[in-house]
């Protein structure tokens, strides 16, 4: 049996979605900026794609942008925002717990200028709205939050800091880092406060390479990439028809039914950690059951490295992740779990599951009896 | 006119009767080597001399940057080659030759003729000269200083006539092949593979080792290990890697054996695993990356006890160089950032806090006692077992 439980990482890409895109590479291969035929059929691709998207969060399909993934979204978001609002102010806030695709571009901010406060997170890796009333000034122009995190599965408060902001502060603008969320939660921006979101397409079952930038009209952005003017001059580059198509498509699978999957999302998730629960030295991160994501759970497993762990479960056909990237060499520390404060034995033995609707129950059992088979033999060699 | 190289070799003319035996090798790792730059080539042997001439439009730099790696080269001349067609033409042809590379340089030089075709009609000394004085004509601004002259030109006369000025240093060392097989224990780290271009220098084939040990090593640091295998194997020529699955052993000397000694022990099997795989193929010695005093277990007291386990030779080409120096090497060779890949490697999982640093032979025999059991079935298995690929 092949367990693949690192759905936040990748995702396997529907058979639908490949079968569009392929469709476009081999037939309707043309340029959107062609004037003929074959780039008018093109464009319909990418106007069919944005409106799939805009459906699923009820805003406007101009406001939806395609970009090469969610790392560029990200960037996008703080650079281009900075960019365009710095007359009115120079700071940003983030949290402690982003991914280093919102963290790096704010560091770079920094260099140039900028200046970045970092929302702190509580044990489970949640930020407050109390936190984020503190930390705003007369010269906040943007504020960006995920809305679930990476590594944990912890749902921030976005909707509601959203909706403070845009009552108390509405200059301000308010960034929502998606990419775990967009397809497995109903986002409706315009109510929730948000004017800018990220998301990309191979975490929902879409091919890699292809993201997308909700930008509401009443946002001042600049863009980060220039060229040939596509998307109306707002982000350059020859349109990556196959790539958007398939992530509006692969949206729009997202949305089907999605109460049904997230339950169902949620039943693997409960299997999984009532049975971790059973085994000792066990420790959980992040919030329980439906309080966290529906689809992530992390676990250190005392005493046994990560890297070994995963390794070890590589072998039976179970593939998950290092919850930090921890070695001898130090390559990185992960972000949240030292945000959590998680001690340095519960960092570098963290492991992160993560579902998705192609996962099954017999599949969460069969991981499970295989971590009662090797946890014990692992432990017996561990580091002197 | 025809262009071509021309390979000089040092150490091997002066080897007597396995002159031709050495002069076959280094054209094979020449051949070799020219497969991965564009173009075809001809390797031949002519009158004690070795030419590589194109077949096809080739890059001269790539030629050149391919045949810079091959042992036992110690210069590559590129050279033109033209037809005989009498002393007038072959006074124009040079001063072509000359007017193409030197018009725009004020330097002294010197022309040395060699006449190997004994009936050509002018004689060496004339044709010097005579030559010498067509360039003047052509270069004013050139002059002739014989003792030492910034430029040679060489102008070599048999059926063809050679004519070259540039010599491109090449490694030197001598031909992979011609000095027997040795096996490399290869760790994935940075020594390692240096020990292994140095000794491949010499001349020596070479095989090598990697102890594997899933799940504690992961597929990419195994990965890593085949990666510098091929990096080294651009010197060395086709590499045969033998991986082997080092985990059980591990694992029963964890479980027996004091945890202090476990790196001293270990090294000691994976040294007999390497002689005996070496053994069976035809190798008549080990090669390791150790060098005195870089970590407990390669003190001169380490050295000594992993070394009794051995009967082959076990040669330690980087034994007196500090780690910069073998980093720089690393990086001469191109290995250095392959090897500093964060995976861990099969000797740094067990590591003991304090590992013994001055281990005692009898201490570590009398530990090994508690293997008896096991042992020698689980190294069969081991040897047996090893999963071969060859890598270039």
């Amino acid at each position: 049996m092949e367990v693949y439980l690192d759905n936040s990482a990748t995702t396997r890409c529907s058979q639908k979605v490949c079968d569009l895109m392929v469709k476009i590479l081999r037939e309707d291969y043309g340029n959107p900026s062609s004037m003929h035929l074959k780039g008018v059929e093109a464009e319909r691709y990418m106007k069919e794609a944005a409106a799939r998207i805009a459906a699923t969060m009820k805003v406007s399909q101009r406001e939806i942008f395609f970009t090469s993934g969610g790392t560029e979204s990200n960037n996008w978001a703080l650079i281009g925002t900075a960019l365009a609002n710095q007359r009115r102010g120079k700071h940003l806030v983030i949290s402690q717990v982003e991914h280093p695709a919102v963290s790096a571009p704010a560091a770079w901010l920094e260099e140039q200028g900028f200046e970045v406060t970092a929302l702190p997170a509580d044990h489970q890796g949640k930020i407050s709205l109390e936190a984020l009333k503190k930390a705003v000034r007369p010269d906040t122009i943007l504020v960006s939050v995920m809305y679930v995190n990476n590594e944990i599965g912890a749902v921030e408060p976005v909707e509601e800091m959203g909706r403070w902001l845009k009552k108390e502060h509405p200059d301000i603008v308010f960034h929502v880092d998606a990419i775990q969320a967009y397809g497995k939660y109903r986002i409706y921006p315009e109510k929730a406060g948000i004017d800018l979101l990220s998301a990309s397409g191979h975490k929902l079952h879409g091919p890699k390479g292809a993201g997308f930038l909700y930008i509401s009209k009443k946002v001042k952005i600049s863009p980060i990439i220039w060229g040939g003017g596509q998307q109306g001059g707002m982000r350059s580059g020859t349109d990556n028809v196959p790539g958007a198509a398939g992530l509006g498509l692969a949206a729009q699978e997202a949305y089907e039914n999605l109460e049904e999957k997230r339950e169902y999302l949620y039943q693997l998730k409960e299997k999984l950690t009532e049975g971790l629960k059973e085994l000792d030295q066990v420790v959980l991160h992040g919030p329980e059951g439906r309080q966290g994501a529906p689809h992530i759970v992390s676990a250190s497993f005392l005493g046994v490295r990560s890297e070994v762990l995963l390794h070890a479960l590589e072998d039976k056909k179970i593939y998950v992740s290092a919850g930090s990237a921890c070695s001898t060499h130090k390559k990185s520390k992960s972000p949240t779990l030292t945000a959590i404060e998680a001690d340095a034995r519960e960092r570098e033995s963290a492991v992160r599951f993560s579902f998705s609707t192609e996962n099954t129950a017999e599949e969460i059992a069969y991981t499970l009896s295989a971590l009662k088979e090797l946890l014990p033999v692992l432990r017996r060699y561990t580091r002197s | 006119m025809e262009k071509a190289f021309l390979i000089k070799y040092a150490e091997i003319g002066i080897k007597g009767k396995n002159r031709y035996m050495f002069e076959d090798a280094l054209m094979k790792q020449i051949r070799f080597a020219l497969e991965k730059a564009d173009g075809t080539f001809e390797v031949t042997k002519e009158q004690g001399r070795i030419y590589v001439i194109p077949q096809t439009e080739f890059d001269p730099d790539d030629a050149v940057e391919a045949m810079k790696k091959v042992f036992g080269i110690a210069g590559i001349c590129p050279v033109v080659i033209v037809e005989d067609e009498g002393f007038e033409k072959l006074k124009e042809d040079v001063a072509a030759y000359m007017k193409e590379r030197y018009s725009d340089q004020t330097a002294t030089f010197k022309v040395n003729v060699r006449r190997a075709k004994k009936t050509y009609p002018v004689s060496s000394m004339d044709a010097a000269s005579d030559l010498g004085e067509r360039i003047l004509e052509t270069l004013p601004q050139l002059s002739v200083d014989v003792h030492h002259p910034d430029v040679m030109v060489n102008v070599e006369i048999r059926t063809k006539i050679y004519i070259y000025s540039e010599i491109i240093p090449g490694p030197g060392g001598m031909p992979v092949g011609t000095n027997g097989k040795a096996m490399l224990l290869l760790s994935g780290g940075i020594d390692s593979p240096v020990a292994g271009y140095m000794i491949a220098k010499r001349g020596v084939k070479i095989e090598a080792v990697y102890f594997h040990a899933p799940p504690y090593t992961s597929e990419r640091a195994k990965q890593k290990v085949v990666d510098l295998a091929r990096l080294v194997s651009r010197y060395s020529g086709p590499m045969r890697l033998h991986i082997v699955n080092f985990t059980d052993i591990q694992l029963y000397i964890y479980d027996q054996c004091p945890h202090e000694e476990l790196t001293i022990i270990m090294r000691r099997y994976m040294m007999k695993i390497a002689e005996q795989i070496g053994q069976k193929s035809g190798c008549l010695g080990l090669i390791t990356g150790e060098s005195i005093g870089q970590v407990a277990s390669q003190t001169i007291q380490s050295l000594a006890v992993t070394n009794e386990v051995c009967t082959m030779p076990v040669f330690r080409p980087v034994i007196g160089f500090d780690k910069q120096e073998i980093v720089d090497v690393a990086q001469k060779i191109d290995t250095y950032d392959t090897s500093i890949q964060p995976y861990e490697d099969c000797c740094t999982i067990f590591v003991a806090k304090h590992p013994v640093t001055k281990p005692n032979l009898n201490i570590i025999r009398r530990s090994e006692q508690k293997l008896q059991e096991k042992i020698d079935e689980m190294l069969k298995t081991a040897v047996d077992q090893a999963e071969v690929i060859t890598v270039s």
